[in-house]
C-alpha cells in the first residue's frame, strides 16, 4: 500500500491482512484435498455471511438481529428460481442476491430510523415477520422447505454435481464476496461509513445525510448475505425454514464478536469454529448450544475483542505489523 | 466588575447598523422551542452578519445550546423562521444545511477518535470534492486530497501531528483541529458552541487568532462563557436569559446594562 506514509495504523493492518489472505487462499486450495469439501464449502458460505454481517455491525456501528432474513431468504429465492424457473445456478444465486437487496432496502429504511437497541428490536421484528411469511408461503413449502434443488451446470458447462467444481465455484464466489467487502471498506464510501460510526452528529455537521450511508451500507451487507444464502442452497440442495429464523440471526453475531468486530477476517475464524464445532458435535449426545453458549461467555468476559481481534492487539500482533512497516 | 478591553473587537464597532440589512446572512424571528411544558427559547431574534463575530452569551441554562441546535437544525424549533442566505431553512434537515454553508461545532469536542488527524479533515473534504459515495474506488482516490488537506492542518499548526489519532490529541489541539474540519467546508456561517471551554492559556489565545482570522470573509456566532474573550474578539453581543433575549448590542453597551449585570456578569463574572 503506497498510502502507508501518510495514514496511522490501518495499512499496516492491511498489510498483515494481505498476508494472512494469500495464506488463507492457498490454504482453502489444498483443503478439499485433504478435508470433506461439504463440510468446507458450508464453513465458506458462513464465513462470507459473517463478513457480510460485520461490514454492518463492524464498519457501520449498526446491530442487525434480522440478518437471516436475508441469508434464508435469498436462500430460498435462488431454490425457487432454480428449481421452478430452470435458471442456471450463477443466475440462480444472483436472483437470491437481488431478493436479500430489496428485503434489506425494506428493513434497513425502517432500521436505521431509530438507533442502538430500538434499531436491533426493529430488525427482529422484521425479520420474524418474514419468518412467519415463509412458514406461510405456498413456494417455501413451510415445515418442509425446498428440497432437490438441482446444482446444475455452471454457465451452461461446468457440471456442479462434481464435488471438486462445486468447492473451487464457492471458493471462487466466497473469494469475490470477501474483494468486494474488502473494497467497500478501503474507499472512499468506506471512510464516511467509519466516520458516521466513530460521531454521528460530527458526520451530520459536515453535510453528511447519515440516513443514506447508512441504508447504502445496509443494503449492501444484505446483498452480500444474500449471495452467501444463495450460494448455500446451491450446495446443499435445500432451503429451509432453519436459515430463516432468528436462531440464526444470533449465530451470526456469535460468529461475528467471536471472530473479532470489525476486523477483515475475524468473522471467517468464527464461522469456522462455530461451524466446525457443530458438525463434530452434532453425532455426540452433547448438545451443541450448551458448548456455543460457554465459548461465547468465555469470548465475552477474557477476550472481547475476538480471536483476529486479539491477535492484532497482542504482542506477536504488533510486531508482526511493525515488520511490516519497515 | 473589571473587563480589560483588549485590542479590536467591540470597543471599536459602533454595533448593529440597521441599514446594513445586505450583510445579514442568517436571521431568525420569533424563535421558540418549548420540551413538553417547558420553554427553553422563547421569541429569540438573531441577525448574524458577514465578516462580523457575534457572541451568544448567558447564565447557564438561558438557551444558548438550544439555540444552536436550533439554527443548525438539529432541533426542530416549535415557532418561528429561520434564514439562511435569504432562504427559508425553518424546516430543512440539518445535512442539508451544513451543505449551504451553516457549519457548527460542538461543546464537547467532535472530531472522529479512532481516524487520524489527516483523515479527519479529507473527511470534510469528501463531500465538496464528490469522493463520499464512490464504494468501488480505492482509498488511494482520497490522495488528492492530501495538498488542500494539509494546507487547512497547517493552518491551524497542527503538522506535526498529522498521522496522529484524533484521540492522542490534548484537549485544546483536539478543538483546532475540529476547526481545521469545519473551514474544510468553506462556511458561510460558523457556528461555535463554546470553542474555548477547557482550554489553557495559551490555546485560548492561539484559537481567538484563529477566530478573528477565519471571521474575514465569514460570519462566526459563538457561545462562550470568557468574557475577556467575547470583549476582545466579539462585535456583537447577545445576552440570553431564561430563553429570551435579554440585550443585545456591542460589549461595552451590553457590559453597561444594569438587567445583563444583575443577570449574568453580577454574579458569574468578578
Amino acid at each position: 500500500m503506497t498510502e502507508a506514509s501518510l495514514a496511522t495504523d490501518k495499512p499496516r493492518r492491511l498489510n498483515l491482512e494481505f498476508v494472512l489472505i494469500l495464506i488463507g487462499i492457498a490454504l482453502l486450495l489444498a483443503a478439499p484435498f485433504y478435508f470433506y469439501p461439504v463440510f468446507l464449502m458450508k464453513v465458506l458460505c458462513f464465513a462470507l455471511f459473517a463478513c457480510a454481517f460485520n461490514l454492518l455491525l463492524g464498519y457501520t456501528g449498526i446491530l442487525s438481529f434480522g440478518h437471516a432474513a436475508f441469508f434464508g431468504g435469498a436462500a430460498y429465492f435462488t431454490a425457487h428460481s432454480v428449481k421452478v424457473w430452470g435458471l442456471t445456478p450463477e443466475l440462480g444465486i444472483l436472483v437470491g442476491v437481488a431478493g436479500a437487496a430489496v428485503l434489506g432496502l425494506v428493513i434497513g429504511f425502517l432500521a436505521i430510523r431509530r438507533q442502538g437497541i430500538y434499531s436491533t428490536m426493529i430488525t427482529l421484528a422484521l425479520s420474524q415477520m418474514f419468518f412467519f411469511f415463509c412458514l406461510q408461503a405456498p413456494f417455501t413449502f413451510g415445515e418442509d422447505g425446498i428440497q432437490g434443488i438441482p446444482r446444475g451446470h455452471l454457465f451452461g458447462l461446468i457440471d456442479l454435481n462434481q464435488p471438486l467444481n462445486m468447492y473451487f465455484f464457492v471458493l471462487a464466489v466466497f473469494l469475490l464476496g470477501m474483494f468486494i467487502i474488502w473494497r467497500i471498506i478501503n474507499s472512499p464510501f468506506g471512510m464516511i461509513l467509519k466516520s458516521v460510526r466513530e460521531n454521528e452528529p460530527r458526520a451530520i455537521s459536515l453535510g453528511y445525510s447519515v440516513a443514506r450511508y447508512k441504508l447504502a451500507a445496509f443494503v449492501m451487507s444484505a446483498a452480500l448475505t444474500g449471495l452467501a444464502g444463495g450460494m448455500k442452497a446451491i450446495v446443499f440442495q435445500f432451503a429451509t425454514l432453519t436459515d430463516v429464523s432468528w436462531q440464526m440471526s444470533g449465530e451470526v453475531v456469535l460468529m461475528t464478536l467471536l471472530g473479532g468486530i470489525g476486523t477483515l477476517v475475524g468473522p471467517i475464524f468464527g464461522a469456522a469454529l462455530i461451524t466446525a464445532l457443530g458438525n463434530y458435535l452434532a453425532t455426540s449426545e452433547f448438545p451443541v448450544t450448551v458448548i456455543t453458549g460457554i465459548i461465547f461467555m468465555i469470548c465475552v468476559l477474557v477476550f472481547r475483542r475476538g480471536l483476529i481481534g486479539e491477535l492484532y492487539a497482542s504482542r506477536f500482533g504488533r510486531w508482526l505489523q511493525n515488520k511490516d512497516h519497515d | 466588575m473589571s473587563v480589560s478591553h483588549g485590542s479590536a473587537g467591540g470597543a471599536i464597532s459602533p454595533g448593529a447598523n440597521a441599514d446594513k440589512v445586505s450583510d445579514v446572512v442568517l436571521t431568525a424571528r420569533g424563535l421558540r422551542r418549548d420540551f413538553g411544558g417547558f420553554v427553553a427559547v422563547n421569541n429569540v431574534d438573531l441577525d448574524v452578519r458577514h465578516a462580523k463575530i457575534h457572541a451568544l452569551i448567558g447564565p447557564n441554562g438561558a438557551g444558548k445550546t438550544t439555540v444552536f441546535n436550533l439554527l443548525t437544525k438539529f432541533l426542530q424549533p416549535s415557532s418561528g423562521t429561520i434564514t439562511l442566505l435569504g432562504e427559508d431553512i425553518t424546516r430543512t434537515d440539518p445535512a442539508k444545511v451544513a451543505r449551504m454553508g451553516l457549519v457548527r461545532s460542538f461543546q464537547i469536542s467532535a472530531v472522529f477518535p479512532h481516524l487520524s488527524v489527516l483523515d479527519n479533515v479529507r473527511v470534510a473534504l469528501q463531500r465538496p470534492h464528490h469522493l463520499s459515495t464512490q464504494f468501488w474506488l480505492p482509498m488511494g482516490a482520497l490522495d488528492q486530497l492530501n495538498d488542500r488537506a494539509m494546507q487547512l492542518i497547517e493552518s491551524v499548526g497542527l503538522q506535526d501531528a498529522r498521522n496522529r489519532l484524533a484521540a492522542d490529541l490534548s484537549y485544546g489541539r483536539k478543538r483546532v483541529l475540529e476547526i481545521a474540519t469545519t473551514l474544510a467546508l468553506e462556511p458561510k456561517v460558523l457556528l461555535l458552541d463554546e470553542p474555548m471551554a477547557g482550554m489553557g492559556h495559551e490555546d485560548v489565545h492561539h484559537v481567538s487568532d484563529l477566530i478573528r482570522d477565519v471571521a474575514r470573509d465569514r460570519a462566526v456566532l459563538m457561545v462562550e462563557h470568557n468574557l475577556k474573550v467575547v470583549a476582545d474578539l466579539c462585535d456583537q453581543v447577545t445576552v440570553l436569559q431564561r430563553g429570551e433575549i435579554l440585550t443585545s448590542g456591542d460589549y461595552r453597551t451590553v457590559s453597561r446594562d444594569e438587567r445583563v449585570r444583575v443577570a449574568y456578569m453580577g454574579t458569574e463574572h468578578e
